[in-house]
């Protein structure tokens, strides 16, 4: 399993590499970890005629406390996700998620912003950093802007990026104090969920992310509308799929997804609550 | 006869390490595909994407312009090259229907991934992309998927053959007792079982390579195969080639599970092709490829009806299977069935009362074949889930209706009403064994705490007692069932001049150790150090005579046929030992590699002496042959029949279907151990691939017939996560056909496991009035059959 | 494109296509075929390899992107004729029958231990999710790297 044929080429800054995909149109791709890219490059699913490697963007990998969020480089690495000590103080739902991703080997590879510019409803961090209301900054030839989670995922594998436009950094809002909880469901370890879950509350606020109930990852605002209602955890799990349009395939009817949506939402506000 | 384990006096019975793994462990092994061939032309197949087509025009013109591209076929083109189709070796019955196959397709594609079209290329890039920009014009046609469809007719696959059937073969003994039997039970059980397709998932993926002398007219073929012996023989008749100028290798092996068991259309064009052109020509399977175009595996529909007594003895077993041939016969394809006819009665003791049926079908998928078991995990399957079924209807333990009908220790050797004979054993002790290693009565009381209304994490325990046949297998059984070759196994043991043996075996290792199992044998039996033996195997040119290894046949054929041959050769070296001491050859002990004169053990004439004298030859008795050497074709007196219990206990989540393995014990008895640390070995990965039978895997197809696991990302071979540990135990009850005493145990994990960890799942649900359950046990397959059986439960309630 | 890779202490210049994957320019330019290929969809973990002393698959990377970089193959684990401690610990526990995998799980596992020097049961099986095993139903491999570690911790 080979590739087709595409010309490569290594961009040593976010502003080089900007200007490397303007000059190559729309058929050239940002690479980084190329864990979502090269799978589908090797089945010949996707055929880009130019590749521009950011990987080598040494600035765009870190994880920085930004006082009310902690920013992270879209060029951090899964690895330095699942074991960072800022990430474990401020934010532990999404350095548990990130330990979920993948395997091993996935996660020395891939990186979180890459896994979410490739923005898979299947994937575990959309719809985490989603719940947890994170704003994803931007940068284009005409400088950066923010967007908010909530606005970023626009279909299946379509986020709100402009062509010209590559994800630098992911910012997410410390939520100290709130419990939380992050359930994967699937089949086997290394695999997608077929359902998942991330979740969190603190005094009335909470957030549901939903992985792979829909062309886009999920918020489940249904949920956290009911609890902030006073409604009991099993009344807000059962608004688990309210938002959600769950798709039939070889693991999970829709009906079924529904079902462990509802499972599984339950289960993760009862964890976060304890 | 089971006995306690006793101190082993040799090196056989050790836990001995593996002298195989220095070189897997650093790299240094070589599979095919690792091969330096200079000059090699890489093949690559273009494949149908349609199940079931019309070919009505191929266009290589495009392929042959690209770069790199040397030559590029159709089917038609390459006929010249074939003396015959593709070959299948059992035709199980004088009727049966084979429609003939040939490497690449001609008029019609069969199935997604039949070849239609190959490229040649200067390398595997350059042939790959070139396959690409061959264009096919195909009319599709209906996909046949559906094996009860399939029988129906109403879309033929082979026109020439004009049905989908391909054979009908039976086992009847005693019709009307069966009759009568099911008219006088007091328990009858009807269960219907779906055996999915499986992908065998081998992990090393199949790889070929073609190496001609075009002047001296030889030809080598390496390939990743699991029969060299058969396959020369095989591909010398279907490529014309004169036998003796064949030479197959099969270099490193990463495992076959039965998928290397084979004649593939990708080894008879490398050597074609590679004839035509004068060129190495060397082709490696991808994945995808591997999916689509290695055999699958089981694709059945079993019906198994038992009837039994009052106290829930059997009486009679009526089975009626369905088996999926794929789109054509390959080596032995329609025999699989047959591997299981002869034990839907498993372990229990059955008057002559039994009926059992297959009809064979082609559909429009990749073809099947023997796959890790063949046959018998499918019948041990049925009768095991059937035997719960009808412990439900008594009303009794699963355990206690297993007790009831046990063939016992002493009705040993045991002739079955099938006619063949179950060589020994004791499937209470092996029952007993495995239910004080699990805890079987703190379990059911646990279950009993833990089962109660409302529960969500339920437990379930389930029993799998099995008794299995391999080794295959005595000539003339074969015949008697049209088995296209014997069963016998060759080996050759040589003392060279240093006191070094070289052993010569027809088995064909891909994982089991074969080199230090028989270096075992021959120390013990010889008197030397296992490392001193040097085992050579594996290449036609080195081993000519062989029978290769599947259906656990290796030990029990293959190293009884070693130990024969150091017999031979010791009787030689006893007349010049005797020559040496001048005295009686049956005057002679010979012990610890040294021959000694019995009362006189001070008169001694070490083996090396002997072997030395041999070879010079000097001082030999009248009538002795120089050199120390005896060869031995060993064709075994009956199959070998390992037996045991398998206790799964699981956890069932009956809010989402997940099911949790939380315990394993299999308690396996395979006669004497050679190794009990391989022996261990092969139990553990058995048994991990039958539970993932059970719980992860199915080769699915759409409609349209295309497979959609046709990857390692749908396709759900488990990893060490998503497991268990396997707790091993054994009992051991020697086999007396043999003078090893063993009996094989490469399938026996695989035969035992799936019913275990299905009797558990439909255990743990029982109080939800589940009683059918799938395979895969999938979360999605347990919801669905917890929703049904509670849907059914409301109606009745409401009724 | 042009390249310089350093593989298990050797440094490598080559001028290879972009779509080269890392194991292929292993396997076929540097001519170290101990790392295996069994699937085409970063499954299977046949590949792994250590890229600057981690475990990747190495179906799943560019030789373009290793540019620079140091990799470490199963050929580089062994010291001379003595082999890893992890090498050993599979050969002493039969962690491996057709050793197809084993290089793979070997490279995973000694990145696991790099990382989690005194796993636990569960942390290897977790650890090895990303490498598939047909033979030996895991019971042995697992066994291998605890020993491994114990041995390492002694």
């Amino acid at each position: 399993m080979i590739p087709a044929p595409f010309e490569y080429v290594r961009a040593g800054s976010a502003e080089e590499a900007i200007a490397l995909i303007a000059e190559h149109g729309d058929e050239a791709k940002f690479i980084a970890g190329g864990h979502s890219l090269l799978p589908l490059m090797k089945l010949r699913l996707a055929q880009p005629s130019v590749l521009v490697d950011i990987g080598r963007v040494q600035d765009l990998s870190y994880i920085r406390d930004a006082g009310d969020h902690i920013a992270i480089g879209a060029l951090t690495r899964h690895r330095d996700v699942e074991t960072s000590e800022l990430l474990a103080e401020h934010v532990p739902l999404l350095k548990h998620a990130a330990s979920h991703v993948g395997d091993p080997q996935v996660r020395h590879r891939g990186t979180i912003g890459g896994s979410i510019a490739h923005a898979d409803s299947a994937s575990d961090l959309p719809a985490t950093t989603l719940a947890l209301g994170a704003t994803y900054v931007a940068q284009g030839p005409n400088g950066t802007r923010e967007i908010p989670a909530g606005q970023f995922y626009q279909g299946f594998l379509e986020s709100a990026l402009a062509e010209d436009e590559m994800l630098t950094e992911i910012r997410v809002p410390k939520m100290q104090g709130a419990g939380w909880s992050f359930q994967k469901f699937n089949r086997r370890a290394q695999d997608w969920a077929i359902v998942g879950v991330a979740a969190w509350r603190r005094n009335g606020d909470s957030g549901v992310g939903l992985v792979n109930m829909g062309s886009t990852p999920i918020l489940a605002t249904s949920v956290s509308s009911a609890l902030s209602g006073g409604g009991s955890i099993a009344d807000a799990a059962a608004q688990a799929a309210a938002e959600a349009e769950p798709q039939s395939d070889l693991n999970a009817t829709a009906e079924y997804r529904t079902h462990l949506a509802k499972v599984l939402v339950r289960r993760a506000l009862e964890e976060a609550s304890g | 006869m089971t006995v306690v384990d006793t101190p082993p006096a040799g090196v056989i019975g050790t836990r001995r390490l593996r002298r195989e793994d220095p070189a897997l462990l650093t790299g240094e092994a070589k599979y095919t595909n690792d091969l330096p061939i200079p000059g090699a032309l890489h093949l690559a197949l273009v494949r149908s994407p349609y199940a079931h087509a019309k070919i009505l025009n191929i266009d290589l013109s495009a392929a042959l312009a690209a770069q790199g591209v040397v030559a590029a076929y159709t089917g038609s083109d390459l006929q010249a090259l074939w003396a015959s189709p593709m070959p299948c070796a059992w035709p199980v019955t004088p009727d049966m229907k084979n429609p003939a196959h040939y490497p690449l397709a001609l008029s019609k594609a069969c199935y997604v991934g039949d070849g239609v079209a190959c490229v040649l290329a200067t390398s595997e890039t350059a042939a790959r992309d070139a396959a690409e920009l061959v264009v096919v014009d195909y009319e599709p046609l209906p996909a046949v998927t559906n094996l009860e469809a399939a029988l129906a007719d109403d879309v033929v696959i082979h026109d020439e053959i004009g049905t989908n059937k391909s054979y009908t073969w039976d086992l009847k003994i005693g019709e009307d007792a069966v009759t009568q039997a099911f008219a006088d039970a007091a328990y009858t059980v009807s269960e219907r079982y779906v055996q999915q397709r499986l992908l065998p998932m081998a992990m090393e993926p199949r790889a070929v390579a073609a190496v001609p002398q075009p002047f001296g007219g030889d030809v080598t073929l390496y390939s990743a195969t699991q029969v060299p012996h058969i396959l020369k023989i095989m591909a010398a008749l279907t490529c014309g080639i004169p036998e003796q100028q064949l030479r197959v290798v099969a270099p490193a092996v990463g495992g076959g599970f039965g998928s290397k068991l084979n004649v593939y259309a990708e080894e008879l064009l490398c050597l074609g092709l590679s004839r035509k052109h004068g060129a190495p020509v060397r082709w490696n399977e991808e994945r995808t490829e591997n999916s689509q175009a290695t055999i699958h595996g089981r694709a059945q529909i079993q019906h198994i009806e038992l009837a039994a007594d009052s106290n829930g003895k059997l009486t009679a077993v009526r089975v009626r299977l369905l088996a999926d041939m794929g789109a054509y016969l390959q080596l032995v394809t329609p025999g699989v069935p047959l591997l299981g006819a002869f034990l839907y009665a498993g372990v229990y003791d059955l008057p002559q009362a039994y009926d059992f049926s297959c009809t064979s079908v082609f559909t429009t998928m990749t073809p099947t074949d023997a796959y890790r078991g063949a046959g018998r995990p499918e019948a041990t399957y049925a009768i095991e889930r059937a035997m719960d079924a009808l412990a439900r209807e008594v009303g009794v333990d699963p355990m206690e209706i297993r007790r009831r009908n046990f063939i016992q220790a002493d009705q040993f050797p045991y002739t079955a009403m099938t006619g063949l004979t179950y060589d020994s054993g004791d499937h209470q002790a092996a029952a007993d064994k495995a239910m004080e290693m699990v805890g079987y009565a703190d379990l059911r009381a646990r279950q009993t705490t833990q089962n109660v209304d409302g529960a969500t994490k339920r437990l379930g325990i389930g029993i799998s007692s099995y008794f299995e046949m391999c080794g295959l297998a005595p000539s003339r059984v074969l015949a008697s069932l049209n088995y296209g070759a014997g069963g016998w196994e060759a080996a050759t043991v040589r003392i060279l001049p240093t006191n070094k043996v070289q052993v010569v075996t027809g088995a064909t290792p891909h994982g089991q150790g074969h080199v230090t199992s028989w270096s075992m044998i021959v120390a013990d039996k010889l008197g030397v150090d296992p490392e001193d033996v040097d085992v050579l195997h594996s290449d036609t040119a080195i081993s000519p005579l062989g029978l290769d290894t599947y259906g656990s046949r290796s030990l029990v054929v293959g190293g009884v046929a070693i130990d024969m041959a150091c017999d031979r050769v010791l009787d030689k070296a006893r007349k010049i030992a005797a020559h040496q001491l001048e005295c009686d050859a049956e005057d002679l002990d010979f012990a610890g590699g040294v021959f000694s004169v019995k009362g006189s053990p001070d008169k001694q004439a070490p083996l090396a002496g002997v072997a030395f004298a041999a070879f010079t030859a000097h001082d030999l008795p009248d009538g002795v042959e120089p050199n120390l050497e005896a060869h031995v074709t060993y064709d075994p007196p009956n199959f070998s029949w390992p037996f045991g219990t398998h206790i799964c206990v699981v956890e069932v989540d009956t809010e989402t279907g997940q099911v949790d393995v939380v315990q394993y014990v299999a308690v396996d008895d395979c006669g004497n151990q050679i190794n009990p640390l391989i022996v261990d070995g092969q139990v553990h990965g058995g048994v991990i691939q039958g539970l993932a039978q059970a719980l992860f895997e199915e080769a699915v197809y759409d409609a349209d017939g295309n497979l959609q696991t046709s990857t390692l990302a749908e396709y759900l071979v488990p990893s060490a996560a998503d497991v268990p540990q396997v707790t091993t135990g054994h009992t051991i009850t020697p086999s007396p056909t043999n003078p090893l005493g063993v009996k094989g145990i490469g399938e026996a994990g695989t035969i035992g496991a799936a019913p275990a960890v299905i009797n558990a799942v439909v255990d743990a649900l029982s109080g939800l009035g589940v009683t059918e359950m799938p395979m895969p046990a999938s979360p999605l397959n347990v919801w669905t059959a917890i929703q049904a059986a509670q849907s059914t439960t409301v109606q009745e309630g409401n009724a | 494109m042009q390249i310089t890779v350093t593989v298990n202490g050797t440094t490598h210049a080559h001028d290879v296509e972009p779509r080269t994957l890392l194991v292929h320019y292993l396997r076929e330019v540097v001519g170290l075929t101990g790392t295996n290929i069994g699937c085409d969809t970063s499954s299977c973990g046949a590949c792994t390899v250590h890229l600057n002393g981690a475990s990747v698959k190495s179906c799943t990377v560019l030789a373009v992107q290793a540019d620079g970089q140091s990799i470490t193959t199963i050929e580089g684990l062994a010291n001379g004729s003595e082999l890893h401690p992890m090498q050993q610990a599979f050969m002493e526990n039969h962690g491996l029958q057709c050793g197809y995998c084993t290089p793979g799980m070997v490279m995973a596992a000694t990145s696991l231990l790099e990382e989690n020097p005194h796993p636990t049961e569960q942390d290897v099986r977790l650890g090895l999710e990303g490498n598939l095993c047909r033979c030996t139903g895991y019971h042995n491999i697992v066994k291998s790297v605890l020993a491994a570690a114990e041995g390492a911790n002694a």
